[in-house]
């Protein structure tokens, strides 16, 4: 077993409409900055042991799909690294 | 007895047991973690904004244990009725298709909207003509209903949409919806007519004083199956 840091990202699928990442694009335009859109994007970082990175980003793939995503909506990608010591450290 | 299922964050739940005890039946207040009753001949899940929305509205309690108790209820047949967050933790918790999000203005919207019926055949609105007009309040953040254009019409072609927000003549415009739910829809039936969700409020217009009656007849059909 080893310590893995799975990486979940929770994205809208594209076309499914964001009302806050549009409110929060109007209100960095009224500070002046020019940008042409904006997504917003859910993030969770989950600290693990499992025997293998693959063994690691299953779990998180099934985390995402029975809590973390609302599959009608969502679209996630997991992204495994060994964990870091230092991080948890701070914590 | 109708079990109107409360939840950390739940606060519509003592008046949904008001309304239905004004229309004669018996209901009680359920803390979540008590489990079912086994009496319990039909259940309520009520607004409020369980584990304060959490992740994502109804994401908690949609997988809080007692939702296994209620979805194995209501695949027997036991009438389920998911009001607002109560719809929220239906479309989370797979009693429903589809999901409830963020109000396309990003606006919470607290107001009286009107609503057309679109299948009088349901327990639910038995007591309604089709097309009739309703007048439901509203109150939430989160009421924009989305789901895939092919799931939105298998449930058109099963006569699963309930309720579709309208102007005061019955039509189905932009104008007349509050959150920017796809079809304008505002409520709908599980894959048993027994289970329900909506959006709007109808235990909140249940004493012609105090925002009208429509809601006693949607609460009325609920209590009618409960009962039989």
């Amino acid at each position: 077993m080893a310590a893995y840091t799975a990486s979940v990202t929770v994205r809208l699928k594209p076309g499914v409409l964001d009302p806050e990442a549009e409110t929060t694009k109007r209100a960095l335009e009224r500070l002046d900055f020019d940008l042409d859109d904006l997504r917003s994007a859910d993030r969770f970082e989950i600290d693990l042991e499992a025997p293998s990175p693959e063994a690691a980003a299953e779990r998180a793939d099934a985390m995402a799909e029975r809590l973390l995503t609302n599959p009608t909506i969502h679209d996630c990608t997991v992204e495994v690294e060994p964990a870091d010591p230092a991080a948890g450290a701070t914590r | 007895m109708i079990a109107v299922c409360q939840f950390g964050g739940s606060n519509c739940d003592r008046d949904a047991v008001l309304a239905l005890r004004d229309l004669g039946l018996e209901a009680e207040r359920v803390w979540h973690a008590d489990g079912l009753p086994e009496d319990a001949d039909g259940v309520v899940l009520p607004g409020g904004f369980s584990y304060g929305d959490y992740l994502r509205a109804g994401a908690m309690a949609a997988r809080a244990p007692v939702l296994r108790e209620i979805r194995a209820a209501a695949a027997e047949g036991v009438p389920v009725l998911g009001i607002c967050n109560g719809a929220q933790v239906g479309t989370e918790t797979g009693l429903v298709p589809g999901a409830f999000t963020t109000n396309a203005s990003a606006r919470f919207r607290c107001e009286h909207v009107h609503l057309r019926v679109e299948n009088a055949e349901t327990p639910w609105t038995e007591g309604f003509e089709p097309g009739e007009v309703l007048t439901l309040p509203i109150a939430h953040g989160e009421g924009r209903f989305e789901i895939g254009e092919d799931a939105l019409a298998d449930l058109e072609d099963d006569d699963r949409i309930l309720f579709r927000y309208c102007n005061e003549t019955g039509e189905v415009t932009d104008e007349a919806n509050p959150n920017g739910s796809v079809g304008g829809v505002a409520g709908l039936l599980g894959e048993r007519e027994r289970t329900a969700v909506l959006m709007p409020h109808p235990e909140r217009a249940t004493l012609p004083d105090l925002g009208g009656t429509d809601g006693r007849v949607i609460l009325q059909g609920f209590a009618s199956e409960a009962e039989g």
